[in-house]
């Protein structure tokens, strides 16, 4: 069993949409990275990322982690944020024939799972419909 | 560099073995190895293993397998980058065996993952991703590799069909494969029809859960020449990463690492994906194979799934791919896997591949990779 730690430093990512980018050459990191692997820099300044997007590719999960057994089938997506950041996360309050590359998503701020039988919380981001 | 040459193969029937341990699978395979090549001894050894410590809550097996293979005190390495381990374990073997820091070393891979349930195994293998960007939203590798799927449908048109091909040629060549863990064919409608995992791809789209190993001996090739066994030269190797999270790559339906790796192999052979007469990839997921056809080179980006439809990759298609069943038939105990494919390659160039024997092969290639492509490790060989 993991300790809290792991959970709580990543707080800032999953609640805050923390990200960095490049002083040089101005791309974006989510999450935040040391140095810029396009460019080599050390120098990176805090940011946050765009909360809308658009699915760039989505699946189904039928057969699910066991964390996740309660709410399957789920759809998991790729998003590309308008700042061009790109991320993983559910797609959720959409029907999956509603599911389609290109689709207009935005970040809601969800519990995501329970870690085990008396584990904590998990909280983080999910994509809705952004209509 | 010293030329080097593959002496020696072993690998036993793959499958669910209830009554055999890790340990039991591991020597038994290395034996046959050893005793195929004829080498009185070896230098130094390296394991391809990606979770022993998940499947069977055993770490230090390097040591263990050394000690139980009656090979102790030589060096045992264990190496690890996911379902690559095996593949890297081979190149690291071929650069001690060049170098000329050793001349005979043992090169494997093992995995037993049926002493864990289900949930346990897909945990285990979930760790080849990044766990807080991927994991965490509750994703799995089938539903990666759909991901891939659903990009490449989109930007390329491929179809469901084209994917259920792939394990309808791999199937068809594993039953042909007497130790491969599901030596049986599927039609087309058994791939369509079978249960959902991730959508787009079923279960039939997907490579078991295996308990095996496989294991080669390796020396130079002036060794090689005085043990009277069929010379088979390792002529490239490459090995290349990429991003572990799938959203960090450009683009999702092409595999940079693979790429690369297959890159450096074919420069340091001197050759083309045109010269090579036969290929055993790391076809995880049917997608991933169609993936890793266009990063090889084999055909242009966007043309796997017609290629293999139109029979192209069949065994006596102009570019076979995977005539031992590939991991989908054959099974793909993570670790081995790697080693597997050198397994079946060497039977390719030696030709004694009975049925599923590509005619006249004397070039072959192996691609094994790691996670949703993040690492892959190439090697090229040539009967001599």
């Amino acid at each position: 069993m993991s300790t809290p730690s792991r959970y709580w430093r990543e707080i800032p990512q999953r609640y805050r949409l923390e990200a960095n980018s490049c002083a040089q050459c101005r791309q974006k990191f989510f999450p935040p990275r040391l140095v810029c692997p396009e460019c080599g820099s050390r120098d990176l300044v805090k940011t946050k990322i765009e909360e809308k997007g658009k699915v760039i590719s989505y699946t189904i999960i039928r057969v699910p982690p066991s964390q996740f057994k309660d709410q399957a089938p789920y759809a998991v997506g790729v998003v590309e944020l308008d700042d061009g950041v790109k991320l993983m996360g559910q797609i959720v309050d959409c029907d999956f024939e509603d599911l389609k590359m290109g689709k207009r998503v935005r970040i809601e701020f969800r519990k995501l799972f329970k870690k085990g039988h008396s584990g904590i919380l998990c909280y983080g981001y999910k994509f809705v419909p952004d209509s | 560099m010293r030329e080097v040459a593959v002496v020696g193969i072993g690998m036993t029937k793959w499958g669910e073995l209830w009554n055999k341990s890790l340990r039991d699978i591991y020597v038994e395979t290395a034996l046959m190895a050893i005793d195929d090549s004829g080498v009185d001894h070896i230098d130094s050894m390296y394991i391809g293993s990606m979770s022993s410590g998940i499947f069977v809550g055993q770490e230090h097996i390097a040591s263990l397998l050394a000690d139980y293979l009656g090979c102790a005190p030589v060096p045992s390495t264990r190496v690890e980058t996911a379902c690559a381990s095996g593949g890297l374990a081979l190149r690291l073997g071929f650069m001690e065996v060049g170098s000329g820091m050793s001349d005979i070393v043992l090169v494997s891979g093992v995995e037993k993952m049926t002493d864990v349930g289900g949930d346990e195994a897909t945990y285990a293998l979930g760790t080849a991703a990044d766990q807080e960007y991927e994991c965490y939203h509750g994703i799995t590798f089938p539903g990666l590799y759909a991901l891939m799927a659903v990009a490449h449908m989109d930007k390329y048109g491929t179809t469901r069909k084209q994917l259920a091909e792939v394990a309808v040629k791999n199937h068809k060549n594993g039953s042909k494969n007497p130790l491969a863990q599901f030596p049986f064919e599927v039609t087309v409608d058994d791939v369509l029809n079978s249960v959902k995992v991730a959508d787009p791809l079923r279960i039939l789209d997907c490579s078991p859960i295996t308990d095996g190993a496989a294991a080669a001996i390796i020396c130079p090739v002036e060794l090689a020449k005085k043990l009277n066994k069929p010379i088979v030269k390792i002529t490239g190797s490459g090995h290349a990463t990429d991003a572990i999270a799938i959203s960090q790559r450009k683009d999702m339906t092409w595999l940079e690492s693979t790429y690369k790796a297959g890159k450096s192999a074919y420069e340091m052979a001197g050759k083309n994906p045109g010269d090579i007469d036969v290929f055993e990839v790391h076809d995880c997921f049917t997608i991933a194979e169609l993936c890793v056809m266009e990063a090889l080179g084999l055909v242009d980006k966007g043309k796997s799934g017609e290629a293999v439809e139109r029979g192209r990759t069949a065994v006596e298609g102009d570019i076979p791919v995977n005539p031992s069943g590939g991991l989908k038939s054959k099974g793909h105990p993570v670790g081995a896997t790697g080693i597997a494919q050198v397994v079946e390659i060497v039977k390719q160039l030696r030709e004694e591949s009975g049925e599923r024997q590509v005619k006249g092969a004397r070039f072959g290639l192996t691609q094994n990779m790691g996670g949703s492509g993040a690492s892959t490790v190439v090697h090229v060989f040539e009967r001599e």
